[in-house]
């Protein structure tokens, strides 16, 4: 079945059949591989993409119901001022370890810094507490994300 | 261990002249990249790329190795890259493991740290020798400097001098720099090499690949551990769009489903129906397993680890003034990297085949995919790719994905690549775990000292019965059983323990500092028990057993340090401390749990300070980061993480049942480290033994309440 949606800004169309989720359009057809397989089951993040602005679990998101949406995934943050910042600030502080739920943290924390550009810790806390890292890489997500929103405020 | 200065010229014969790759991976045409050893490339543009024979799960070794190289050759990080070495264990052997290439243990910069150093010095004596002969200098008067070959009155880039370099014989005693000219090696400001890409999406783990004409292949296992497949019936299966085909494994422990793509793949495995054979399938539960530990206790130990009578140990006890014992248990727990483990079997073109695979431990699957493909070993090549975690999930003994891997591709006409996906289900309940143990503790007390320490563990071997064996096991005692009890630096006067095997319940395997993982745990809740006992403070009773050698003035000084950062002593109202300090992998790391909060209300971990003692620190905002990870998943899994097995059968499907660690779980870290000039020693374990203990301690002096059975939600641990 023919879908089209917006991704990274560009008109395209994708032959998936209805049920597969958003995540495998994603990495096996289109080949885009910065969004990552963790559960399939909406519990760690990893796969986050925007879906028109909004931060989604796409392992939890049909293809069908993102006809004609606006889809932005990790590759294409750095042409956005706010994921600019966000990817700025976890290059500064070194927030990676292994790296593979960083593209999901990334995803969410440009979607908390959108909408609430000055966010306490309980603020960061609510919002990404979606997102999983094996790794513990959150004393210095909850750092970067003030940092991003430095930079934004410069 | 020394390492031997000629350990890498050993392997590393006369420098040659390779046709190179560049680091994106395009063939550079006209122009030669040359590798100076196996551990220096330096690329035509004069891009220094070090070869890392360590696999990276995020524990830094890209970044720590090619600092070394670089510290030696006179460049700036930014002009040094890295790509993973191939697997060839007589060249990239972890020097630690003997003839096998490796990472494990936290030893990847302990036993590179000499080799590395080398290898980049003796490029740069190549490199200027080829100065000095173009320049007809001598060669005393030229050095490098950020990639310049400099003096005589001349300066060009390294890169002039690549390919005459690469004809010239290798120094044998290259000179290694002194740590008063170190530029690199302990500089706080250098950045991890793997930021940006795994920050931009282009990072690429095993998962992440597709191979032209690839088939993604997952497995049906058998619910319980040992169960074989009887029959299957697929015709479900052959409705998916993008099935290929299904077919029983050689060994009979799982149908693999081919398909086009990983969702179709998902999917035609949901619909296959099999019948499994479970005549010699595990049946027990968890209960069972456990209550088998818990008896064990009850009796006297296999196995004597300290040479002394434990009778004299019980006696010495008994009579003193106060007596404090506690029994412990400790569940199965998964390592759930967050990458779900895969790997990729490519055909080549001379009928060998490439292994893609985030590979920990090289030469494991290298053997086993050249025995089950009928291959020469020069016929299996390995391309180790990045890992996203592992935790030691990613290294077992039996290579067990990749010889799942190696079957399926086995049985296919081998002429597409096979692309071995696991889910996270597959991962919980398929996987290999930390076994359970159970430990038995009395210590006897008398005028504020303590007189005597009985400690009884029992569980599950981790290394009988695998290769590892010999290397593990000394008189029958599989030491990472028991790892941070009988070798403690706490000078204990009548120190005993023993230890019991039990039965082999399901696969187990180390996990993130292996045998510390328990052994810490009770050690240090035992300290605080101790302390109490003799109505001392908890930090300061440990510093009296802890004199009398450099092991013990060591981690003296951790704990000092942890202390006075922490302002022990001295909590904020409605705030407690617990403190923990243990060595293991040669490091020491003591830690401050600061909380508030109670059990029933819920417990709010406000601040875990740690210091830590890992010798030379070579990154230190790295060695940081690791302490921060370590703590992490340490606390988080005893927080509320178990593996429980109902009739053989894991319970536990995906994360909401293994919940993992979230960013509102500790509240803060703070690390500082020991300024040391003792040969570096590892960093990705060493944090997480005295995490949970210091966790523990700092809950019991809250609320009273000693938790010593894991986890603590099944205590009546609330957190906030
Ligand atoms: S893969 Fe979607 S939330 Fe885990
Ligand atoms: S960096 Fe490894 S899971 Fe987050």
């Amino acid at each position: 079945m023919a879908i089209s949606l917006k991704l990274n800004g560009r008109e395209t169309t994708v032959s998936a059949e209805p049920g597969t989720p958003l995540l495998w359009v994603i990495r096996d057809e289109l080949k885009l591989t910065g969004t990552k397989f963790g559960c399939g089951v909406a519990s760690c993040g990893a796969c986050t993409v925007h879906v028109d602005g909004v931060p989604s679990r796409s392992c939890q998101t049909y293809i069908e119901d993102v006809e004609g949406a606006e889809v932005t995934t990790i590759e294409a943050m750095e042409d956005i001022k706010v994921g600019a910042a966000v990817q700025q600030a976890w290059v500064e502080l070194d927030v990676v370890q292994c790296g593979y739920c960083q593209s999901g943290q990334i995803m969410s924390a440009v979607g908390l810094l959108a909408e609430n550009p000055k966010p306490s810790v309980d603020d960061v806390h609510d919002y990404m507490n979606g997102n999983a890292c094996r790794c513990a890489t959150y004393q210095r997500i909850r750092a970067a994300i003030e940092r991003a929103s430095e930079i934004l405020e410069a | 261990m020394t390492i031997s200065r000629r350990t890498f010229l050993a392997g590393s014969g006369a420098a040659v002249l390779v046709l190179g790759l560049s680091p994106s991976g395009a063939v550079a045409s006209a122009k030669t990249d040359a590798a100076l050893n196996p551990f220096v490339k330096i690329t035509s543009e004069g891009k220094v790329i070090a070869v890392v024979k360590h696999f990276e799960m995020g524990q830094g070794p890209t970044t720590g190795l090619s600092t070394l190289i670089a510290e030696e050759l006179g460049v700036g990080m930014d002009q040094i890259d890295y790509e993973f070495a191939p697997s060839n264990p007589e060249v990239y052997n972890n020097l630690l493991f003997g003839p096998f290439q490796g990472t494990g243990g936290s030893t990847a910069i302990a036993n590179s740290f000499n080799q590395y150093r080398q290898a980049g010095a003796a490029a740069r004596e190549m490199l200027i020798q080829a100065a000095a002969d173009a320049w007809g200098v001598d060669a005393g008067g030229l050095k490098i400097v950020e990639g310049q070959v400099t003096g005589a009155g001349q300066t060009a880039s390294i890169a002039e001098f690549v390919v005459a370099a690469a004809e010239l014989e290798a120094p044998s005693e290259p000179r290694l720099t002194t740590p008063s000219e170190w530029r690199l090696i302990g500089n706080p400001d250098i950045r991890r090499l793997d930021s940006k890409t795994k920050t931009n999406g282009q990072a690429m783990f095993g998962m992440d690949l597709h191979l032209p004409e690839q088939m993604v292949t997952v497995i049906a296992r058998s619910p319980q551990k040992g169960g074989k497949v009887a029959s299957f019936d697929d015709s479900g299966s052959a409705q998916v769009k993008g099935f290929i085909r299904a077919a029983t494994l050689p060994n009979l422990a799982g149908v693999a489903v081919y398909a086009e793509d990983t969702w179709a793949a998902f999917q035609a495995r949901e619909a296959l129906q099999v019948e499994w054979d479970m005549s010699d399938a595990e049946t027990r539960s968890s209960d069972e397993i456990k209550a088998e530990i818990m008896a064990a206790l009850d009796f006297a130990p296999t196995y004597n680890a300290t040479g002394n009578e434990q009778s004299e140990v019980a006696a010495a006890i008994d009579g003193a003034q106060s007596v404090v014992e506690e029994t412990f248990y400790f569940p199965l727990l998964a390592h759930a990297p967050m990458e779900p483990l895969n790997c990729t079997i490519e055909p080549d073109a001379d009928g060998g085949v490439t292994l893609h695979d985030g590979a920990q431990m090289p030469t494991g699957p290298h053997m086993a995919l050249a025995q089950i493909l009928e291959l020469p070993m020069d016929k299996v090549r390995v391309k180790t790719m990045l890992a996203g975690g592992s935790f030691g999930r990613r290294a077992t003994p039996d290579a067990d994905y990749q010889v799942e891997a190696a079957l399926a591709f086995a049985i296919t006409d081998r002429t597409r690549p096979v692309k071995l996906v696991w889910s996270r289900e597959d991962d919980l309940r398929s996987g290999y775990y930390r076994p359970a143990f159970g430990h038995k503790v009395r210590v006897g007390v008398t005028d504020g000292k303590i007189v005597g320490w009985e400690h009884q563990v029992a569980g599950q071997s981790i290394m009988k019965g695998t290769p590892f064996e010999a290397f593990a096991v000394r008189d029958g005692i599989d030491h990472s059983s028991i790892e941070g009890t009988n070798d403690t630096p706490y000078q204990i006067p009548q120190l005993f323990v023993g230890l019991t095997d039990t039965k082999k319940a399901t696969s187990t395997l180390w996990w993130r500092s292996v045998g510390h993982t328990h052994t810490a745990y009770v050690m240090e809740v035992m300290m605080d028990m101790a302390a109490k006992a003799a109505g001392a403070d908890p930090v300061e009773f440990r510093l009296g057993y802890l004199t009398g050698s450099e092991d013990a003035d060591r981690k003296a000084a951790v704990l000092q340090l942890a202390a006075e950062k922490a302002n022990w002593g001295n909590a904020p109202a409605g705030r407690y401390h617990g403190v923990a300090v243990h060595k293991s992998f040669g490091s020491y790391v003591a830690e401050v749990a600061e909380i508030s909060g109670n059990p029933e209300d819920g417990i709010v971990i406000e601040n875990i300070t740690c210091a830590v003692d890992c010798g030379i620190p070579i990154n230190p905002d790295v060695i940081k980061a690791q302490m921060e990870g370590g703590i992490g998943y340490g606390i988080g899994h005893v927080m509320r993480d178990q593996i429980t097995l109902a009739g053989g059968a894991v319970e536990q499907f995906n994360f909401p049942d293994y919940e993992p660690l979230r960013i509102s779980d500790i509240r803060g870290i703070d690390v500082h480290i020991v300024m040391s000039e003792a040969a570096p020693t590892g960093v990705g374990e060493p944090s997480t033994p005295p995490s949970a203990p210091a966790l523990a301690n700092a809950i019991a002096a809250a609320s009273g309440v000693m938790v010593a059975s894991l986890p603590m939600s099944e205590e009546g641990v609330l957190f906030a």
